[in-house]
Protein backbone atom coordinates (compact mmCIF):
# COMPACT_ATOMS: atom_id res chain seq x y z
CA UNK A 1 0.00 0.00 0.00
CA UNK A 2 1.25 3.44 -0.89
CA UNK A 3 0.39 6.54 1.27
CA UNK A 4 -1.65 9.06 -1.15
CA UNK A 5 -2.34 12.83 0.19
CA UNK A 6 -4.42 14.88 -1.12
CA UNK A 7 -2.61 18.03 -0.54
CA UNK A 8 1.28 17.62 0.48
CA UNK A 9 0.87 20.36 3.63
CA UNK A 10 -0.43 18.42 7.06
CA UNK A 11 -0.42 19.66 10.41
CA UNK A 12 2.00 18.03 12.49
CA UNK A 13 1.37 16.41 15.73
CA UNK A 14 1.30 18.10 18.85
CA UNK A 15 0.25 21.58 17.40
CA UNK A 16 -2.98 21.61 15.89
CA UNK A 17 -5.01 21.16 19.13
CA UNK A 18 -7.98 18.97 19.28
CA UNK A 19 -8.73 20.49 15.63
CA UNK A 20 -11.56 22.65 16.90
CA UNK A 21 -9.00 25.36 17.70
CA UNK A 22 -7.41 25.59 14.51
CA UNK A 23 -10.80 25.14 12.82
CA UNK A 24 -11.66 28.61 13.85
CA UNK A 25 -8.51 30.27 11.66
CA UNK A 26 -8.65 28.09 8.58
CA UNK A 27 -11.13 25.44 7.17
CA UNK A 28 -9.06 21.94 7.61
CA UNK A 29 -10.23 20.27 4.26
CA UNK A 30 -8.28 22.52 2.32
CA UNK A 31 -5.27 20.50 3.94
CA UNK A 32 -3.23 16.79 3.46
CA UNK A 33 -3.73 15.60 6.88
CA UNK A 34 -4.79 16.67 10.37
CA UNK A 35 -2.22 14.61 12.96
CA UNK A 36 -3.56 14.78 16.52
CA UNK A 37 -1.40 14.86 19.71
CA UNK A 38 -0.71 11.82 20.60
CA UNK A 39 -3.10 9.90 22.27
CA UNK A 40 -2.31 7.01 24.98
CA UNK A 41 -4.63 4.44 26.65
CA UNK A 42 -5.21 6.13 30.02
CA UNK A 43 -4.92 9.94 30.23
CA UNK A 44 -2.24 11.76 30.43
CA UNK A 45 -2.19 14.89 33.03
CA UNK A 46 1.09 16.57 31.28
CA UNK A 47 4.08 18.26 33.06
CA UNK A 48 3.93 20.87 35.49
CA UNK A 49 4.61 24.60 34.59
CA UNK A 50 6.81 26.01 32.80
CA UNK A 51 5.74 24.19 29.93
CA UNK A 52 7.00 26.56 26.61
CA UNK A 53 10.10 28.32 26.53
CA UNK A 54 11.03 30.74 23.94
CA UNK A 55 14.81 30.23 23.02
CA UNK A 56 16.23 32.29 20.01
CA UNK A 57 14.28 31.41 16.71
CA UNK A 58 12.39 28.04 18.42
CA UNK A 59 10.79 27.07 21.35
CA UNK A 60 11.73 24.72 23.78
CA UNK A 61 8.94 22.83 25.43
CA UNK A 62 7.90 20.06 27.80
CA UNK A 63 3.95 19.55 27.81
CA UNK A 64 4.93 15.76 28.71
CA UNK A 65 1.88 14.11 25.99
CA UNK A 66 -0.81 15.68 28.12
CA UNK A 67 -4.29 13.71 26.36
CA UNK A 68 -7.56 12.87 27.64
CA UNK A 69 -6.70 9.26 26.87
CA UNK A 70 -7.97 7.02 24.33
CA UNK A 71 -11.75 6.45 25.66
CA UNK A 72 -12.47 9.85 25.72
CA UNK A 73 -10.28 10.77 22.30
CA UNK A 74 -12.59 8.36 20.96
CA UNK A 75 -15.57 9.76 22.33
CA UNK A 76 -15.04 13.76 22.73
CA UNK A 77 -12.14 14.49 20.02
CA UNK A 78 -12.31 12.13 17.27
CA UNK A 79 -16.19 12.30 15.95
CA UNK A 80 -15.72 15.87 15.46
CA UNK A 81 -13.00 15.81 13.74
CA UNK A 82 -13.90 13.24 11.42
CA UNK A 83 -16.45 15.56 9.95
CA UNK A 84 -13.80 17.32 9.11
CA UNK A 85 -13.21 16.40 5.53
CA UNK A 86 -9.44 16.23 6.08
CA UNK A 87 -7.41 13.37 6.22
CA UNK A 88 -7.35 12.12 10.48
CA UNK A 89 -4.22 10.84 11.36
CA UNK A 90 -4.50 9.76 14.90
CA UNK A 91 -1.35 10.03 16.69
CA UNK A 92 -0.01 7.30 19.60
CA UNK A 93 2.36 6.70 22.33
CA UNK A 94 2.13 3.59 24.44
CA UNK A 95 3.79 2.25 27.66
CA UNK A 96 4.56 -1.03 25.94
CA UNK A 97 3.67 -3.17 22.86
CA UNK A 98 0.81 -4.48 23.94
CA UNK A 99 -0.85 -0.79 24.72
CA UNK A 100 0.34 -0.49 21.23
CA UNK A 101 -1.55 -2.93 20.05
CA UNK A 102 -4.78 -2.11 22.12
CA UNK A 103 -4.26 1.25 20.83
CA UNK A 104 -4.25 0.71 16.60
CA UNK A 105 -6.92 -2.17 17.21
CA UNK A 106 -8.99 0.63 18.71
CA UNK A 107 -8.60 3.26 16.61
CA UNK A 108 -9.02 1.14 13.78
CA UNK A 109 -12.30 0.37 14.24
CA UNK A 110 -13.17 3.93 14.66
CA UNK A 111 -15.19 5.66 12.05
CA UNK A 112 -13.34 8.65 9.89
CA UNK A 113 -9.80 7.68 10.94
CA UNK A 114 -7.68 7.55 7.85
CA UNK A 115 -4.18 6.46 9.64
CA UNK A 116 -2.23 5.88 12.75
CA UNK A 117 1.05 7.88 13.16
CA UNK A 118 3.24 5.95 15.26
CA UNK A 119 5.27 8.50 17.77
CA UNK A 120 8.36 7.09 17.95
CA UNK A 121 10.31 10.25 19.04
CA UNK A 122 8.87 11.88 21.85
CA UNK A 123 11.41 14.03 23.22
CA UNK A 124 10.63 15.12 26.74
CA UNK A 125 9.44 11.72 28.49
CA UNK A 126 12.10 9.27 27.67
CA UNK A 127 11.74 6.78 30.46
CA UNK A 128 8.77 8.62 31.86
CA UNK A 129 5.84 5.96 30.88
CA UNK A 130 6.75 5.46 27.50
CA UNK A 131 8.51 2.46 26.34
CA UNK A 132 11.72 3.08 24.94
CA UNK A 133 12.21 3.49 21.18
CA UNK A 134 15.41 4.70 21.25
CA UNK A 135 16.68 1.49 19.67
CA UNK A 136 15.73 1.07 15.81
CA UNK A 137 14.77 -2.05 16.51
CA UNK A 138 12.13 -1.76 19.05
CA UNK A 139 10.80 1.03 17.16
CA UNK A 140 10.27 -1.64 14.42
CA UNK A 141 8.76 -3.60 17.27
CA UNK A 142 5.99 -1.05 17.31
CA UNK A 143 5.73 -0.39 13.95
CA UNK A 144 4.88 -4.29 13.32
CA UNK A 145 2.44 -4.42 16.28
CA UNK A 146 0.65 -1.05 15.04
CA UNK A 147 0.41 -3.10 11.59
CA UNK A 148 -0.71 -6.35 12.69
CA UNK A 149 -3.51 -5.05 14.72
CA UNK A 150 -4.83 -2.53 11.94
CA UNK A 151 -7.05 -2.73 8.86
CA UNK A 152 -4.74 -3.10 5.68
CA UNK A 153 -6.34 -0.17 4.35
CA UNK A 154 -5.05 2.30 6.76
CA UNK A 155 -1.96 3.59 6.85
CA UNK A 156 1.01 3.60 9.04
CA UNK A 157 3.04 6.43 9.42
CA UNK A 158 6.40 5.89 11.86
CA UNK A 159 7.17 9.20 13.25
CA UNK A 160 11.48 9.15 13.54
CA UNK A 161 13.70 11.25 15.86
CA UNK A 162 16.33 13.55 14.44
CA UNK A 163 18.95 11.76 15.24
CA UNK A 164 21.14 12.28 12.31
CA UNK A 165 22.96 9.62 12.96
CA UNK A 166 20.51 6.74 13.24
CA UNK A 167 17.55 8.23 11.13
CA UNK A 168 18.44 6.44 7.75
CA UNK A 169 18.74 2.83 9.81
CA UNK A 170 15.32 4.01 11.80
CA UNK A 171 13.68 4.51 8.93
CA UNK A 172 14.89 0.98 7.08
CA UNK A 173 13.94 -0.69 10.23
CA UNK A 174 10.22 0.82 10.98
CA UNK A 175 9.56 0.49 6.80
CA UNK A 176 10.36 -2.86 6.94
CA UNK A 177 8.28 -3.14 9.74
CA UNK A 178 5.23 -2.60 7.67
CA UNK A 179 5.21 1.56 8.20
CA UNK A 180 3.74 2.95 5.19
CA UNK A 181 5.48 6.48 5.59
CA UNK A 182 8.23 8.00 8.10
CA UNK A 183 7.81 11.07 9.11
CA UNK A 184 11.41 12.86 9.42
CA UNK A 185 11.37 14.36 12.40
CA UNK A 186 10.28 15.34 15.96
CA UNK A 187 11.38 18.01 17.97
CA UNK A 188 14.89 17.77 19.04
CA UNK A 189 15.45 16.56 22.56
CA UNK A 190 16.53 19.36 24.67
CA UNK A 191 16.31 20.97 28.31
CA UNK A 192 13.93 22.72 30.11
CA UNK A 193 16.66 25.75 32.24
CA UNK A 194 15.77 23.44 35.19
CA UNK A 195 17.33 20.38 33.53
CA UNK A 196 14.02 18.78 33.09
CA UNK A 197 14.24 16.73 29.63
CA UNK A 198 12.69 18.81 26.87
CA UNK A 199 11.87 18.76 23.20
CA UNK A 200 13.35 21.85 20.76
CA UNK A 201 11.08 23.20 17.56
CA UNK A 202 10.60 26.16 15.45
CA UNK A 203 13.20 27.40 12.66
CA UNK A 204 16.23 26.91 15.03
CA UNK A 205 16.13 22.80 14.13
CA UNK A 206 14.96 23.47 10.25
CA UNK A 207 18.39 22.51 8.69
CA UNK A 208 18.96 19.37 11.14
CA UNK A 209 15.43 17.94 10.11
CA UNK A 210 16.23 18.46 6.66
CA UNK A 211 19.57 17.03 7.16
CA UNK A 212 18.01 14.10 8.23
CA UNK A 213 15.72 14.17 6.00
CA UNK A 214 18.29 14.00 2.84
CA UNK A 215 20.45 11.02 4.93
CA UNK A 216 17.26 8.70 4.56
CA UNK A 217 16.16 9.45 0.91
CA UNK A 218 19.77 9.46 -0.09
CA UNK A 219 19.65 5.93 1.85
CA UNK A 220 16.63 5.19 -0.16
CA UNK A 221 15.72 7.11 -2.88
CA UNK A 222 12.12 5.34 -2.76
CA UNK A 223 11.29 5.68 0.83
CA UNK A 224 8.03 8.02 1.55
CA UNK A 225 9.46 10.38 4.03
CA UNK A 226 6.91 12.99 5.35
CA UNK A 227 9.43 16.03 6.52
CA UNK A 228 8.78 17.95 9.51
CA UNK A 229 10.80 19.94 11.80
CA UNK A 230 10.71 23.68 11.43
CA UNK A 231 8.81 24.08 8.40
CA UNK A 232 7.07 27.56 8.14
CA UNK A 233 7.04 28.93 4.67
CA UNK A 234 6.61 27.76 0.94
CA UNK A 235 10.26 27.93 0.40
CA UNK A 236 11.10 25.76 3.60
CA UNK A 237 8.24 23.26 1.95
CA UNK A 238 9.62 23.26 -0.96
CA UNK A 239 13.43 22.34 0.00
CA UNK A 240 11.83 19.42 1.58
CA UNK A 241 9.31 18.20 -1.35
CA UNK A 242 12.47 19.35 -3.79
CA UNK A 243 14.95 16.50 -1.99
CA UNK A 244 12.28 13.87 -2.86
CA UNK A 245 9.48 13.82 0.51
CA UNK A 246 5.87 13.20 -0.59
CA UNK A 247 4.57 15.46 2.20
CA UNK A 248 5.51 18.21 5.28
CA UNK A 249 4.10 18.33 7.96
CA UNK A 250 3.93 21.99 9.95
CA UNK A 251 4.26 22.08 13.21
CA UNK A 252 5.73 25.40 15.69
CA UNK A 253 4.62 27.60 12.99
CA UNK A 254 1.01 27.54 13.78
CA UNK A 255 1.61 28.91 17.19
CA UNK A 256 2.82 32.36 15.45
CA UNK A 257 0.38 32.16 12.62
CA UNK A 258 -2.63 29.79 12.54
CA UNK A 259 -2.65 30.15 8.96
CA UNK A 260 0.29 28.81 8.22
CA UNK A 261 -0.64 25.34 6.97
CA UNK A 262 -3.97 26.26 4.89
CA UNK A 263 -1.65 28.97 3.43
CA UNK A 264 1.01 26.87 2.65
CA UNK A 265 -1.61 24.37 1.19
CA UNK A 266 -2.70 26.89 -0.94
CA UNK A 267 0.54 28.01 -2.60
CA UNK A 268 1.73 24.73 -3.01
CA UNK A 269 -1.57 23.77 -4.51
CA UNK A 270 -1.93 26.55 -6.94
CA UNK A 271 0.63 28.50 -7.44
CA UNK A 272 4.08 27.24 -8.52
CA UNK A 273 5.84 30.59 -7.23
CA UNK A 274 7.13 31.41 -3.65
CA UNK A 275 4.09 33.42 -2.27
CA UNK A 276 4.92 36.65 -0.19
CA UNK A 277 4.94 35.49 4.20
CA UNK A 278 4.15 38.41 5.46
CA UNK A 279 3.70 36.92 8.67
CA UNK A 280 7.35 35.11 9.14
CA UNK B 1 -19.33 51.22 18.90
CA UNK B 2 -20.32 47.91 20.48
CA UNK B 3 -19.97 44.30 19.06
CA UNK B 4 -24.29 43.60 18.15
CA UNK B 5 -25.56 39.92 19.83
CA UNK B 6 -25.07 38.90 16.44
CA UNK B 7 -21.23 39.60 15.41
CA UNK B 8 -19.48 36.27 14.99
CA UNK B 9 -17.26 35.10 17.58
CA UNK B 10 -14.59 33.24 16.01
CA UNK B 11 -11.32 34.34 16.23
CA UNK B 12 -9.36 35.82 13.04
CA UNK B 13 -5.72 35.96 12.08
CA UNK B 14 -5.10 39.36 10.27
CA UNK B 15 -2.37 41.13 8.78
CA UNK B 16 -2.41 44.54 11.06
CA UNK B 17 -0.48 48.00 11.37
CA UNK B 18 0.16 49.70 14.28
CA UNK B 19 -1.58 53.08 14.05
CA UNK B 20 -0.37 54.81 17.10
CA UNK B 21 2.42 54.24 19.86
CA UNK B 22 2.05 57.15 23.15
CA UNK B 23 4.25 56.48 26.19
CA UNK B 24 1.53 57.24 29.08
CA UNK B 25 3.64 56.63 32.74
CA UNK B 26 5.25 53.43 32.55
CA UNK B 27 3.33 51.62 29.77
CA UNK B 28 2.73 51.74 25.71
CA UNK B 29 -0.57 52.60 24.64
CA UNK B 30 -0.79 51.23 21.12
CA UNK B 31 -3.49 52.09 18.18
CA UNK B 32 -3.82 48.87 16.15
CA UNK B 33 -5.68 48.45 13.35
CA UNK B 34 -7.00 44.47 12.99
CA UNK B 35 -9.97 44.23 10.60
CA UNK B 36 -12.80 42.34 11.97
CA UNK B 37 -11.28 41.65 15.43
CA UNK B 38 -12.90 44.70 16.98
CA UNK B 39 -16.18 44.13 15.72
CA UNK B 40 -15.94 40.33 17.26
CA UNK B 41 -14.09 42.00 21.13
CA UNK B 42 -15.96 41.59 24.80
CA UNK B 43 -14.12 42.28 27.25
CA UNK B 44 -11.52 39.64 28.88
CA UNK B 45 -10.73 38.79 25.46
CA UNK B 46 -7.28 39.34 24.57
CA UNK B 47 -4.96 39.54 20.60
CA UNK B 48 -1.95 37.86 19.99
CA UNK B 49 0.55 39.57 18.33
CA UNK B 50 3.90 38.90 16.63
CA UNK B 51 7.11 40.57 17.86
CA UNK B 52 10.39 40.16 16.31
CA UNK B 53 10.64 37.65 14.14
CA UNK B 54 13.45 36.34 15.50
CA UNK B 55 10.82 35.89 18.63
CA UNK B 56 9.01 32.27 17.68
CA UNK B 57 5.83 33.32 20.04
CA UNK B 58 3.56 36.17 19.92
CA UNK B 59 2.57 37.84 22.37
CA UNK B 60 -0.74 38.13 24.66
CA UNK B 61 -2.03 41.84 25.22
CA UNK B 62 -5.38 43.04 26.81
CA UNK B 63 -7.82 45.25 24.66
CA UNK B 64 -7.96 47.88 26.27
CA UNK B 65 -10.94 50.03 24.73
CA UNK B 66 -12.07 50.30 21.15
CA UNK B 67 -11.37 53.66 19.18
CA UNK B 68 -13.10 55.00 16.38
CA UNK B 69 -9.78 56.31 14.05
CA UNK B 70 -10.81 58.30 11.09
CA UNK B 71 -10.18 56.14 7.80
CA UNK B 72 -9.42 52.90 10.08
CA UNK B 73 -13.15 52.18 11.61
CA UNK B 74 -12.70 50.79 14.54
CA UNK B 75 -9.64 50.31 16.05
CA UNK B 76 -7.77 48.49 19.23
CA UNK B 77 -6.28 50.03 21.93
CA UNK B 78 -3.16 47.56 23.38
CA UNK B 79 -1.64 48.55 27.21
CA UNK B 80 1.78 47.24 26.63
CA UNK B 81 4.67 47.27 29.53
CA UNK B 82 8.19 46.96 27.98
CA UNK B 83 9.40 43.71 30.17
CA UNK B 84 11.14 41.45 28.25
CA UNK B 85 11.65 40.66 24.61
CA UNK B 86 8.45 41.14 23.20
CA UNK B 87 7.07 43.81 24.74
CA UNK B 88 9.93 45.73 24.54
CA UNK B 89 10.23 45.11 20.50
CA UNK B 90 6.83 46.20 20.61
CA UNK B 91 6.97 49.48 22.62
CA UNK B 92 9.59 50.76 20.68
CA UNK B 93 8.20 50.58 17.20
CA UNK B 94 6.72 53.30 15.42
CA UNK B 95 3.43 53.96 13.55
CA UNK B 96 3.30 52.43 10.28
CA UNK B 97 4.66 49.01 11.29
CA UNK B 98 3.24 46.14 10.29
CA UNK B 99 1.98 43.81 13.02
CA UNK B 100 0.44 40.22 12.55
CA UNK B 101 -2.77 39.75 14.96
CA UNK B 102 -4.57 37.02 15.97
CA UNK B 103 -7.51 37.34 17.90
CA UNK B 104 -10.13 38.11 19.80
CA UNK B 105 -8.99 35.14 21.87
CA UNK B 106 -10.06 33.76 24.93
CA UNK B 107 -13.02 33.07 27.17
CA UNK B 108 -14.26 36.64 28.16
CA UNK B 109 -15.79 38.23 31.73
CA UNK B 110 -18.75 36.49 32.04
CA UNK B 111 -21.17 39.03 32.50
CA UNK B 112 -25.10 39.37 35.09
CA UNK B 113 -27.91 38.61 33.69
CA UNK B 114 -29.31 41.13 37.28
CA UNK B 115 -28.28 44.69 37.69
CA UNK B 116 -26.53 43.65 40.47
CA UNK B 117 -23.15 45.53 42.53
CA UNK B 118 -20.11 44.74 41.15
CA UNK B 119 -16.57 45.61 42.12
CA UNK B 120 -13.48 45.49 39.45
CA UNK B 121 -9.96 44.93 40.95
CA UNK B 122 -7.04 45.75 38.43
CA UNK B 123 -3.51 45.44 38.76
CA UNK B 124 -1.11 47.76 36.63
CA UNK B 125 -1.61 46.86 32.96
CA UNK B 126 -3.38 44.21 33.55
CA UNK B 127 -6.30 46.95 34.59
CA UNK B 128 -7.09 47.15 30.84
CA UNK B 129 -9.69 44.91 30.37
CA UNK B 130 -11.85 46.83 33.58
CA UNK B 131 -12.38 49.38 31.47
CA UNK B 132 -14.63 48.80 28.82
CA UNK B 133 -15.91 45.84 31.33
CA UNK B 134 -17.29 48.73 33.62
CA UNK B 135 -18.74 50.07 30.28
CA UNK B 136 -21.00 47.25 29.63
CA UNK B 137 -22.17 46.36 33.48
CA UNK B 138 -23.17 50.00 33.94
CA UNK B 139 -25.15 49.70 30.40
CA UNK B 140 -26.48 46.63 32.18
CA UNK B 141 -27.62 48.78 35.38
CA UNK B 142 -25.16 47.09 37.73
CA UNK B 143 -23.56 49.79 39.69
CA UNK B 144 -19.78 49.65 39.36
CA UNK B 145 -16.75 49.88 42.02
CA UNK B 146 -13.31 49.69 41.31
CA UNK B 147 -10.06 49.38 42.92
CA UNK B 148 -6.64 50.27 41.36
CA UNK B 149 -3.44 49.07 42.19
CA UNK B 150 -0.42 48.87 40.88
CA UNK B 151 3.41 49.52 42.77
CA UNK B 152 3.43 52.86 41.84
CA UNK B 153 2.33 56.24 40.14
CA UNK B 154 3.99 55.70 36.69
CA UNK B 155 2.01 51.90 36.38
CA UNK B 156 -1.48 53.20 37.67
CA UNK B 157 -3.30 52.44 34.63
CA UNK B 158 -5.95 55.61 33.92
CA UNK B 159 -6.73 56.73 37.57
CA UNK B 160 -8.79 59.50 36.10
CA UNK B 161 -10.65 57.96 33.79
CA UNK B 162 -11.22 55.00 36.84
CA UNK B 163 -13.07 57.95 38.54
CA UNK B 164 -15.44 58.44 35.31
CA UNK B 165 -16.07 54.82 34.81
CA UNK B 166 -17.13 53.77 38.55
CA UNK B 167 -19.21 55.36 41.61
CA UNK B 168 -16.37 54.56 43.76
CA UNK B 169 -12.58 54.39 43.24
CA UNK B 170 -9.91 52.99 45.76
CA UNK B 171 -6.68 53.90 44.27
CA UNK B 172 -3.57 51.72 45.93
CA UNK B 173 0.24 51.79 45.44
CA UNK B 174 3.15 49.63 47.12
CA UNK B 175 5.12 52.95 47.50
CA UNK B 176 2.28 55.19 48.65
CA UNK B 177 3.00 57.28 45.79
CA UNK B 178 -0.15 57.66 45.16
CA UNK B 179 -3.37 56.92 47.17
CA UNK B 180 -3.46 54.78 49.87
CA UNK B 181 0.09 52.69 50.24
CA UNK B 182 -0.21 49.21 50.19
CA UNK B 183 -1.73 46.04 48.09
CA UNK B 184 -5.02 44.76 47.06
CA UNK B 185 -4.84 42.52 49.72
CA UNK B 186 -4.82 45.59 52.03
CA UNK B 187 -7.78 47.26 50.65
CA UNK B 188 -9.77 44.10 49.36
CA UNK B 189 -12.18 42.84 51.91
CA UNK B 190 -13.03 46.96 52.61
CA UNK B 191 -13.90 47.31 49.36
CA UNK B 192 -16.07 44.59 49.08
CA UNK B 193 -18.16 45.23 52.39
CA UNK B 194 -18.72 48.92 51.53
CA UNK B 195 -19.19 48.07 47.24
CA UNK B 196 -21.86 45.17 48.56
CA UNK B 197 -20.41 43.39 45.49
CA UNK B 198 -22.01 40.31 44.55
CA UNK B 199 -19.71 39.99 41.87
CA UNK B 200 -15.76 40.79 42.08
CA UNK B 201 -13.75 40.74 38.90
CA UNK B 202 -9.91 40.96 38.83
CA UNK B 203 -7.00 41.35 36.99
CA UNK B 204 -3.58 41.13 37.82
CA UNK B 205 -0.88 39.02 39.31
CA UNK B 206 -1.74 35.45 40.45
CA UNK B 207 -1.52 36.53 44.27
CA UNK B 208 -3.42 39.42 43.63
CA UNK B 209 -5.96 37.29 41.82
CA UNK B 210 -6.09 34.57 44.72
CA UNK B 211 -6.28 37.22 47.42
CA UNK B 212 -9.22 38.72 45.86
CA UNK B 213 -11.04 34.98 45.06
CA UNK B 214 -10.78 34.42 48.67
CA UNK B 215 -11.72 37.74 49.73
CA UNK B 216 -14.83 36.96 47.92
CA UNK B 217 -15.58 33.66 48.56
CA UNK B 218 -15.21 34.78 52.33
CA UNK B 219 -17.85 37.33 51.90
CA UNK B 220 -20.25 35.37 49.69
CA UNK B 221 -19.54 36.62 46.39
CA UNK B 222 -18.68 35.30 42.59
CA UNK B 223 -15.39 35.98 41.44
CA UNK B 224 -14.07 35.45 37.69
CA UNK B 225 -10.22 36.07 38.01
CA UNK B 226 -8.45 36.71 34.48
CA UNK B 227 -5.29 34.81 34.61
CA UNK B 228 -1.97 35.63 32.40
CA UNK B 229 0.23 32.78 31.95
CA UNK B 230 3.35 32.69 29.43
CA UNK B 231 1.43 31.75 26.56
CA UNK B 232 3.49 30.18 23.14
CA UNK B 233 0.49 30.55 20.69
CA UNK B 234 -2.34 32.38 22.59
CA UNK B 235 -4.82 30.22 20.58
CA UNK B 236 -4.78 26.83 22.66
CA UNK B 237 -2.88 25.14 20.18
CA UNK B 238 0.40 24.37 22.07
CA UNK B 239 -0.88 22.96 25.41
CA UNK B 240 1.86 25.39 27.43
CA UNK B 241 -0.09 27.55 29.51
CA UNK B 242 -2.00 24.86 31.53
CA UNK B 243 -3.89 26.14 34.47
CA UNK B 244 -5.27 23.32 37.23
CA UNK B 245 -8.99 23.92 37.89
CA UNK B 246 -11.40 21.88 40.08
CA UNK B 247 -14.23 20.10 38.04
CA UNK B 248 -17.79 19.82 39.30
CA UNK B 249 -16.27 16.44 40.97
CA UNK B 250 -14.06 17.95 42.85
CA UNK B 251 -10.93 16.51 40.87
CA UNK B 252 -8.60 18.50 40.06
CA UNK B 253 -7.52 18.88 35.63
CA UNK B 254 -5.68 21.20 33.28
CA UNK B 255 -7.20 23.40 31.28
CA UNK B 256 -5.21 26.39 28.99
CA UNK B 257 -5.45 29.61 30.31
CA UNK B 258 -5.63 31.23 26.59
CA UNK B 259 -8.46 29.24 25.10
CA UNK B 260 -10.44 27.44 28.55
CA UNK B 261 -9.66 31.35 30.02
CA UNK B 262 -8.46 33.57 30.50
CA UNK B 263 -11.19 34.19 32.50
CA UNK B 264 -12.04 31.51 35.41
CA UNK B 265 -14.14 31.39 38.30
CA UNK B 266 -11.97 32.21 41.32
CA UNK B 267 -13.21 29.41 43.51
CA UNK B 268 -12.96 26.88 40.20
CA UNK B 269 -8.46 27.52 39.90
CA UNK B 270 -6.32 25.23 42.29
CA UNK B 271 -4.35 27.82 43.86
CA UNK B 272 -1.90 25.73 45.50
CA UNK B 273 -1.08 23.83 42.09
CA UNK B 274 -0.15 26.80 40.53
CA UNK B 275 2.09 27.62 43.45
CA UNK B 276 0.49 30.30 44.62
CA UNK B 277 0.88 30.40 48.41
CA UNK B 278 -2.65 29.62 50.47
Amino acid sequence: MTLELRNPVMVASGCGGTGRELAAFADLAVLGGFVTRSISVGARPGGPQPRVLETPSGLVHAVGLQNPGLDQFLALELPWLAQQRVAVFVSVVGRSLGEYAELARRIGLAPGVAGIEVNLSPPDVAGDGVFDVREPFHAASVVAAVRRELPRGLPVLAKLRTDLLRVAESARSVLEAGADAVVVGNALPAAMPDGRPAGLSGLAIRPLALRCVAEVLAADPAAPVIACGGIADTADARAALDLGAVGVQVGAALFRDPTTAARLAAALAHDPAPIEEETR
Amino acid sequence: MRATPTAPREPLHVAGELLDNRRIGAHHHLTVVAPGIPERFRPGSFVAVSTDPQLLAPRAYWIHRLKTSGGYGATLELVVEPRGAGSSWLAAQPAGTRLAVSGPLGRPFALPTEPVDCLLVGEGYAAAPLFPLAERLRERGCPVSLVVAARDEAHLLSALEARRSARAVTVVTADGSVGRRGTVADVVEDALQRSGAAVVYATGALPTLHAVAAAAEHAGAWSQVALEQPVACGTGLCQGCAVPVVGEGGHTRQVRACHDGPVFRGDRVAWADLGVPG
